[in-house]
């Protein structure tokens, strides 16, 4: 479905990225985790094509999209939801469900505000509520549904749980659950080990730029002597 | 005055206030999607007007002909527009903000020389509108039917605009992309499309903005550069980006000018005050009151953190040994130059150094310093002002010298202490507006600047009277000043300026006082200026209001960014390119201005980061 190979990315003179390469298949929950700095965020962007990488191949569905705009990758159905969520804040919520808005697109699910505000509850109660003034939590629905309004086939989280009080991250985890069951692919990057078992099948672990491990959510439970290395804090 | 004066000047005021509400409103549409401040929307606004007047001439002067004709001249304007989007900007969004800048001012001169060669140098008043020629009784005076007319445009053109961006998807998405284009286009909203769709919106609406006014006021040359200073202002005093913050704006700058024009001469305490003088700055100085009291206009908000990879500044080297040498070489040879050339030459490097001196000090604020001057001229002239008026009233031509570029710190002391308040693009109009103020004061104190003959008799000393004296003046002063600006950029206080430019928080963090270190920057480029202002007429031998004018300021900014401006060399090499250039082309042909215009857009185009960032990357092995 997604597959990114050798990946190199920089900004400016200062290299982030090295030879990275991930792969997520149709379906899957692939989280990619790491600490501050590691060149998550980075390798987001750069499959969405905001970040120009130096060399290296991504492709979704056969389909190169290495020398694309943004926006021809969004219109392939590659969803992009960014970590500081980015919402329209002089928009409402419908409005901001608008500019998300692409046509129907075979092979992935179809989203009208009227499903997305089943999935989401809160916000089908604030339609007419200007993005600037949404709790964090609330900003961060909005901005899922807003990538939904797409009709993406993958979608890339940038930490969705950043930031959210305890019981919205629990309905951010339930999220993706179903999003999953949607049949949608979601690569996520997380730093919140608990959070990532919890909706994960599959984990690579990054590093200063470089891919250290990969493995199921199982094999990573039972290897305490990489989650140590990589992961605590 | 009585009260139907009162109600009629009002009523003038609202008419006026419609056609520059339009323009205004494409200015900030543009501004507010693109990012780009686009100078060539008053050369748009001028076509519109000259557009209209051909095609009514050729309708016929009926009301099909006169409403088809403007109709018409707002479409082509509109399409212009989006030619230039599509063919130029498009390409210069991701250059630095100052060269698109640059690139649109081209864009001035190429099209005022397109108008010069097809509808010549004279005005051209247009038709009454037909249907719309008598006038109307109101409060028992004549008020033209047309201005009613006027009057009514304004407010359903923005009725049309707010349903337009808030009833439709593509208002929408202008308004999203205007918040956060990137994230636009991850969601898939082809940016390049929707950019030419505002650009050529707003092109149109200044089109339109000209083609109405053509029964109350010609068509001229010079109406491209006098608009864009009073749209700059109404879009900056009503908030950047915010429609109705402009048509608030229009009215009130428009309605308070009226009412200058109409109070017109009033003496009072023994002093006679003309208001009607006051026309030409009164909206300046409306805006410097808005700025200080709203510093993001009347309806703006405080500008958004801006999005995508911030152009970071590559911090400042020692210049290579190579480079110091290729100074030294070429100072010699300019000491030398007397001996080898001709007169006319000795003139022209004279021109040159001012110049240089002028752009590296123009450049020393908006390079190190980051504070981004529109309005340098005032500076200079303050400069050449204040040096001919101390040689008239007060001192020898030696002392004189000296006065000038104190007068200029003195300038740059009182307009510095409420620039540095500011940031971006409103510092910039600031600046602009303090300058047009400067200007205005020259232009009219008949009695003691001149007005607009200026002063004449501004001669140097016996002893420094021949050419190659005063060059060899110019050459010491130009060197000197020169030397010290780019000196002062390695102390201490160069380092200080630097921060507070890369990151205020911080620098305010470890014990800088950022604005005073800015205010600091300021008086001293002032003082650099003004020293070139001084040399500049006395070599002369007389100073006109152009010395202080906005395209003298713009000529600075040229100079700047052609050199480059994140080179200390860029200045003097962009002043060096542009002052022959200017001279050999007006040597040359009629059509100057597009001629220059033209080679700026080239050079632009194939070299963003200015002459010298090129040079720099071709010799010394830098990334691109």
């Amino acid at each position: 479905m997604l597959s990114v190979r050798r990946l190199n990315a920089a900004y400016g003179r200062a290299q982030i990225l090295f030879d990275l390469g991930l792969e997520a298949s149709k379906g899957e929950v692939v989280v990619l985790l790491g600490r501050n700095g590691a060149g998550k965020s980075t390798t987001l962007k750069t499959i969405m094509g905001l970040v120009r990488p130096l060399s290296g191949e991504v492709a979704m569905e056969g389909r190169m999209l290495t020398s694309m705009k943004p926006y021809q990758i969004a219109r392939l159905g590659l969803g992009y939801v960014p970590e500081e969520r980015r919402i329209f804040t002089d928009l409402n919520v419908m409005e901001n469900l608008e500019v998300g808005r692409q046509p129907r697109r075979e092979g992935a699910p179809h989203w009208t505000p009227e499903r997305l505000f089943e999935l989401f509850p809160n916000l089908g109660r604030m339609q007419d509520r200007l993005g600037g003034r949404m709790s964090g939590g609330e900003q961060q629905m909005l901005t899922i549904a807003r990538t939904l309004m797409g009709n993406p086939a993958a979608i890339l989280l940038d930490e969705p749980s950043e930031g959210l009080a305890p019981v919205i991250v629990e309905q951010m985890a339930a999220t993706i659950r179903s999003l999953k069951r949607e049949g949608l692919t979601v690569l996520l990057s997380e730093q919140n080990l608990h959070f990532a078992h919890v909706v994960a099948d599959r984990a690579y672990i990054i590093e200063k730029g470089q891919i250290r491990y990969t493995g199921t959510m199982a094999e990573l439970e039972s290897n305490a002597a990489v989650r140590e290395q990589y992961l605590s804090v | 005055m009585s009260s139907s004066a009162i109600a009629i000047q009002f009523l003038n005021g609202l008419a006026s206030a419609s056609s520059l509400f339009l323009v205004a409103a494409g200015l900030s549409l543009i501004f507010g999607v693109t990012r780009i401040v686009n100078f060539a929307h008053g050369s748009l606004y001028m076509l519109g007007a000259y557009m209209a007047y051909s095609l009514v001439e050729y309708f016929g002067r009926t009301p099909l002909g006169f409403w088809g004709g403007v109709m018409i001249a707002g479409l082509a304007a509109g399409l212009i527009g989006a030619v230039l989007e599509i063919v130029l900007l498009r390409r210069l969004y991701q250059a630095p903000e100052l060269l698109q800048l640059l690139a649109t001012f081209a864009l001035v001169l190429v099209i005022k020389d397109f108008a010069l060669w097809v509808w010549g140098p004279e005005d051209l008043l247009g038709p009454r509108a037909p249907g719309f020629d008598q006038a109307v009784a109101i409060a028992g005076r004549a008020f033209p039917e047309f201005d009613l007319l006027l009057i009514a445009i304004g407010p359903v053109v923005l009725g049309l605009l707010w349903l337009l961006l808030t009833r439709t998807r593509w208002g929408t998405l202008v308004r999203a992309a205007t918040e956060d284009r990137e994230m636009a286009g991850a969601l898939g909203v082809n940016q390049a499309w929707l950019f030419t769709g505002v650009f050529a919106l707003g092109s149109l609406l200044a089109g339109i903005g000209g083609a109405i006014n053509i029964p109350r006021e010609p068509a001229t040359l010079g109406m491209d550069l006098s608009i864009i200073s009073d749209v700059f202002v109404v879009v900056v005093v009503g908030g950047m980006g915010s429609i109705p913050g402009a048509f608030l704006a229009a009215l009130l700058i428009s309605v308070i000018k009226a009412f200058c024009i109409g109070i017109g001469e009033v003496h009072a305490f023994g002093i006679d005050f003309s208001f009607s003088k006051l026309t030409l700055v009164v909206e300046f100085i409306v805006m410097a009151i808005v700025l200080v009291i709203r510093p993001w206009g009347l309806l703006g908000r405080p500008s958004a953190v801006a999005r995508g990879p911030g152009t970071v500044e590559d911090p400042l080297r020692a210049p290579p040994r190579p480079l110091l040498a290729f100074g030294a070489a070429m100072l010699a040879i300019l000491v030398l130059m007397p001996l080898l050339s001709d007169a006319y030459t000795l003139v022209l490097l004279g021109d040159i150094l001012v110049f240089a001196l002028f752009s590296v000090s123009l450049h020393f604020i908006i390079g190190p310093a980051g504070m981004h001057s529109f309005g340098h001229a005032a500076y200079f002239g303050l400069g050449a002002y204040g040096a001919a008026l101390a040689l008239k009233h007060l001192m020898p031509m030696e002392a004189a010298l000296f006065a000038g570029p104190l007068a200029a710190a003195l300038g740059a002391l009182l307009f510095g202490w409420f620039c540095v308040r500011l940031s971006g693009v409103y510092l910039a109009m600031l600046t602009l507006a303090f300058a047009q103020i400067t200007w205005s004061i020259v232009f009219q104190w008949d009695t003691f600047t001149g007005g607009s003959n200026g002063l004449v008799d501004v001669w140097p000393a016996a002893w420094l009277g021949s050419k190659t004296a005063y060059y060899y003046l110019t050459l010491a002063l130009a060197t000197a000043g020169i030397l010290l600006l780019w000196r002062m950029l390695y102390a201490p206080f160069g380092y200080a300026l630097r921060a507070g430019r890369d990151s205020p928080l911080r620098a305010d963090a470890i014990g800088i006082d950022v604005r005073r270190t800015q205010w600091a920057g300021f008086v001293l480029a002032g003082l650099f200026a003004g020293l070139a202002g001084a040399v500049y007429a006395f070599s002369k031998g007389s100073i006109s209001p152009e010395v202080v004018a906005i395209p003298r300021s713009v000529d600075g900014l040229v100079m700047v960014l052609l050199g480059g401006i994140q080179t200390l060399t860029g200045p003097v090499a962009g002043a060096a390119v542009f002052t022959w250039l200017q001279d050999t082309i007006a040597r040359n042909t009629d059509f100057w201005r597009a001629t220059l215009g033209m080679i700026i857009l080239v050079l632009v185009l194939a070299f963003p980061r200015g002459v010298t960032g090129m040079l720099r990357r071709r010799f010394m092995r830098e990334p691109a």
